[in-house]
């Protein structure tokens, strides 16, 4: 992903010039090149492939809105529906606090900062730096952070009575919030592209007209940019939905029998499914069904998500080529 | 960018910058917490202040009858107890903690290596000549009536994965991010780059099921090695995560190189291949190196996929067909069993923490080299 | 919760903030037992209701520590709680935990099916885990390596084998590390010359080996009688620990039921053994 650097303006389209001879070496050189492009497309292809062919079969309405609770290992019966509804729940609560967070540091990287100074080259690094964690160190983080330090004060003020702790465990809420933390480069980056696309020209229109500052960016510029806060949203939701290790101590549940119905539950899990059918399953050959499925439905929804980004994003990007 | 003067300031305006302006340090005080929250339960560690010997925590015994002859601040920190727990318990509770203690040490393995405290650096790093083996060795066995806790395996597993990650994707992306952004008709790049780019949009978890089900199979069919998980298999699999990464920034700094370098190659009679590989490349090489650390970083911090597929053995070996144990593996497969505060609970964060330092010196590397090739390419353009 | 005020204040934070405070039963622990957990759950809950249960793996020291930490209500224990767990259960809530047999497993070490070898001693399984014995043909099989398949240390199969088979002594570096009893039966039915344990409930797919107490005794194989009246060398009991204060109303309602006939039924369902009933008192 581009998520971890600045990316360039694109160059405009070169004229091809027409190499006037035919040289060998340039010849095999560019074809060997070309079959390192080609094939990573076939490793994607065949994943893909295998993936699509073995668990298509097995999608069904059943599959995608059947409840688990019944046997979640026995193929004719099993759904996914818990672990889909897990996964929404998190990622749509981690776009709560990750946008608002986002926008603004990039607003503020964009609009306010003085490009050259060093607080604004310490935010930009820690960015970056934040883009380059591993995602099990964020795993950590949400244990030490969040689940230890503030659900465990929260549990001394608001439930000292309480025999077991309400908030200083594992939940949804942690989960949400270490995924924001990890998704947060994600977001700036791509909102911080948006807005340096939107031309200078409008900023000052609108100053000119006597907007105040904030006026200006609250009314001008952020809904311009909203197609690249929607790409970073959604790149962002994409990558959290897969992401297993950050939730693996702060909220993922084997086995729930309910939805869950507060903040402070734990969930059930698209991406942790899949790894508990390929490694804690009864019977790994007898439910490869169902593993293939839950591969399946988590696929299409990240691909689904990261389609639309790559979409949305290209359009930007060729308006603002347009407008340079 | 951004104008400096607009309007006058007001009130509210200057109360919104200053919001603006506290929200944006959320990233710095992020990275600034991970630091210090993954840094302070490793910290005894580091220091040397966590005792995992079993003789010394159970030196000292002292029998249920002789309660009331012990003085109670003794008594509560014989027993390790905090002020408020102390209170809280009657005698009854008191005299069952103390019994309990005669009961653990008489489970005590009978071993000279009880009295060791493993969590010393010399038994982190250093072999060991432990009870029942045949010479000196690197052992990681937390869970084990001696806790060994030698990192060296993980360290060795961790690297091999990440070599062979490394070695598959590097090439590969290289060579791809030179033909889509050099080599390829402009038509053929507007698909071929979201294309490769789809790739990192397969979660890290889909690609440690592929690499266990299918991959480990079908590798271990072509080249009949023993081990059906290992290094190979998961430093595969682990090269399809870091290729999307490393082609993004690659491409990213090729294309960054000024058209007017290719175009002057070209007028003078060059190849596109010639131009490609003997003046934008050239150019671009500290962007291609830079991707290649960032690679790295991501290789060596990938969890799921080492976890699925790499057979978790914590063996001190070269060979790449061995099943190994890696850094994230052992913290995600061992941290939900320790106790909060244990020794086995601090050892793993010091893993987390020497993996968010070996990350954070990568991305550092890897940024500052493409902040001044940016910075090169754009002052010369 | 003392005084109206203070109940008032919880069930407003709860309604604002979202905090359940519902009867939820949470349970953890044990990799062998999460199956059996499970169904036991899903059977009590349909045929109560109100009644919420959640069940999360990870293993028995999973679950101990998840005991200590008060992340759960019950801990599901493929081996007997330690001296140094109970310290830190007294510890963390000032009460021992309550110990309930609930279930008998034979561990079974499993071979590939077309591996000839039929019987093994308890010396000689030590010898292959430990590393010792490396090649089959010391066994009287083929000449092939020995692929050595092991659980993750948080498993308790892992820490009883390694008590009871190893007598303490470490696993060889060299053994596969695996996160469930499902993936070494896989791997064991993949690899000719693989060699595996785990829960004799799990089956399908590989060889289950007869095991001898020493040289001498009769190679015994792991069923339901073997292992109840004890003479299968391999064999243990499955418990459930429990925090004492937490135990009333819904949650003392279900421990009851694991222990009636309904729940024992249901661990036979799943392959274990139920408990004789003379020993389900405790």
């Amino acid at each position: 992903m581009t998520a971890s650097t600045p990316t360039a303006p694109p160059a405009p389209p070169a004229r091809r010039f027409r190499a006037s001879t035919f040289e060998p070496v340039s010849f095999f050189c560019t074809g060997l090149t070309g079959l390192a492009t080609f094939l990573i497309l076939a490793i994607l292809a065949l994943i893909l492939g295998n993936i699509f062919l073995q668990g298509g079969a097995g999608l069904s309405p059943r599959f995608m809105f059947g409840n688990a609770d019944k046997d979640m290992f026995d193929v004719a019966s099993a759904g996914v529906w818990p672990m889909v509804f897990g996964t929404a729940a998190r990622v749509i609560l981690m776009t709560l606090f990750v946008i608002p967070i986002g926008v603004t540091t990039a607003s503020y990287l964009t609009e306010y900062a003085p490009a050259l100074s060093p607080f604004t080259r310490i935010i930009r690094g820690a960015v970056n730096n934040l883009a380059g964690v591993p995602s099990i160190v964020f795993g950590l983080f949400g244990l030490g952070f969040f689940i230890s330090a503030v659900g465990g004060t929260l549990d001394v003020f608001l439930y000292p009575d309480s025999p077991k702790p309400v908030w200083g465990k594992a939940a949804l809420i942690w989960a949400s919030l270490t995924l924001a933390v990890m998704t947060l480069p994600v977001v700036i980056v791509a909102t911080e592209e948006s807005l340096r696309a939107i031309p200078l020209g409008l900023r000052e229109a609108s100053l000119a007209l006597g907007a105040t500052k904030l006026q200006t960016v609250l009314r001008v510029v952020l809904p311009q940019a909203l197609p690249g806060i929607l790409t970073g949203g959604i790149l962002a939701v994409s990558r959290a939905a897969g992401e297993v290790a950050p939730i693996l101590f702060t909220g993922a549940a084997y086995y729930m029998a309910s939805l869950p119905q507060s903040l402070t539950d734990q969930f059930m899990d698209l991406a942790y499914h899949v790894f508990v059918l390929s490694t804690q399953s009864p019977d790994i050959e007898k439910t490869r069904p169902i593993l293939y499925g839950t591969v399946v439905v988590l696929l299409l929804l990240t691909f689904a998500l990261n389609l639309v980004a790559i979409l949305i994003r290209a359009r930007v990007r060729r308006n603002l080529r347009r407008l340079a | 960018m951004g104008l400096h003067r607009g309007h006058r300031a007001r009130p509210l305006e200057w109360l919104a910058e200053k919001i603006i302006l506290l929200i944006s340090l959320t990233a710095i005080l992020v990275v600034f917490l991970i630091f210090l929250f993954v840094g302070r339960e490793a910290w005894p560690v580091v220091i040397g202040a966590t005792n995992s010997s079993l003789a010394q925590e159970y030196q000292e015994i002292i029998p249920p009858e002789d309660f009331a002859r012990v003085p109670p601040a003794r008594l509560r920190q014989y027993l390790g107890l905090t002020r408020q727990q102390f209170e809280q318990m009657d005698e009854e509770t008191l005299k069952d903690l103390m019994a309990l203690r005669i009961e653990a040490k008489a489970q005590m393995p009978d071993d000279p290596d009880a009295e060791l405290n493993t969590t010393e650096w010399r038994y982190l790093l250093g072999p060991h000549q432990w009870t029942g083996y045949d010479r000196p060795a690197y052992i990681w066995q937390p869970v084990s009536q001696i806790h060994k806790y030698n990192l060296v395996p993980l360290f060795i597993g961790s690297l091999k994965t990440t070599f062979v990650a490394l070695l598959f994707a590097v090439p590969l992306a290289i060579a791809a991010a030179l033909y889509v952004s050099q080599l390829a008709p402009p038509r053929a790049r507007e698909w071929l780059k979201p294309g490769i780019e789809l790739l990192s949009g397969i979660p890290s978890v889909v690609l440690g099921f592929f690499a266990l089900i299918v991959m480990a199979s079908f590798f271990q069919a072509l080249f009949g090695y023993p081990s059906r998980l290992n290094a190979f298999v998961a430093g595969l699999a682990l090269g399809l995560a870091v290729i999307p990464v490393v082609f993004s920034i690659a491409e990213d700094a090729l294309t960054s190189v000024p058209r007017s370098y290719t175009e002057a190659a070209l007028a003078l009679g060059s190849t596109r291949w010639q131009a490609a590989w003997q003046i934008v490349l050239p150019a671009a090489l500290p962007g291609v190196f830079a991707a290649t650390v960032l690679g790295f970083g991501r290789a060596i911090g990938e969890t799921m996929v080492v976890l699925m597929a790499s057979g978790n053995a914590s063996i001190v070996s070269g060979n790449l067909f061995d099943s190994t144990r890696t850094l994230t593996a052992t913290i995600a497969a061992e941290l939900a069993e320790t106790v909060v505060g244990g020794h086995h609970y601090r050892v793993l964060f010091l893993l987390g923490a020497l993996l968010f330092a070996v990350t954070f010196i990568s991305n550092l590397v890897g940024d500052l080299v493409i902040h001044r090739l940016k910075g090169q390419l754009e002052g010369k353009r | 919760m003392k005084t109206l005020r203070a109940r008032l204040l919880i069930l407003a934070s709860a309604c604002l903030l979202g905090g359940s405070l519902l009867a939820d039963i949470t349970v953890r622990g044990s990799d062998t037992m999460v199956i059996l957990a499970q169904k036991w759950a899903e059977v009590y809950m349909s045929q109560h209701p109100g009644v919420k249960i959640q069940v999360t793996g990870g293993g028995t020291g999973t679950g101990f520590a998840a005991l200590q930490n008060q992340q759960t209500d019950l801990c599901n224990a493929s081996r007997p709680i330690r001296p140094q767990e109970i310290a830190n259960c007294i510890k963390a809530f000032g009460r021992r935990p309550k110990e309930y047999r609930v279930a008998l497993d034979g561990l079974s070490v499993y071979v590939n099916a077309a591996n000839p070898i039929r019987e093994l001693t308890l010396a000689q399984l030590e010898q292959i885990f430990t590393g010792r014995l490396r090649n089959w043909k010391d066994l009287g099989g083929p000449d092939a390596p020995i692929i050595l398949y092991s659980r993750e240390n948080s498993s308790g199969t892992y820490e009883f084998f390694k008590e009871h088979v190893l007598q303490g002594k470490d696993f060889a570096a060299h053994a596969q590390t695996l996160q469930g009893t499902a993936q070494v039966l896989q791997a064991v039915s993949r690899e000719t010359h693989g060699i595996g344990y785990g829960g004799a409930a799990y089956g399908a797919g590989a060889k289950h080996l007869h095991i001898k107490k020493d040289a001498d005794s009769p190679a015994i194989e792991p069923s339901e009688e073997t292992v109840v009246s004890a003479t299968y060398p391999i064999a243990r009991s499955l418990f459930i620990y429990v925090n004492p204060a937490l135990e009333k109303g819904d949650l003392a309602a279900y421990l009851k039921w694991i222990r009636s006939d309904a729940g024992q039924a249901v661990v036979k369902d799943v392959g274990y053994y139920p408990l004789p009933p003379d020993a389900r008192a405790r």
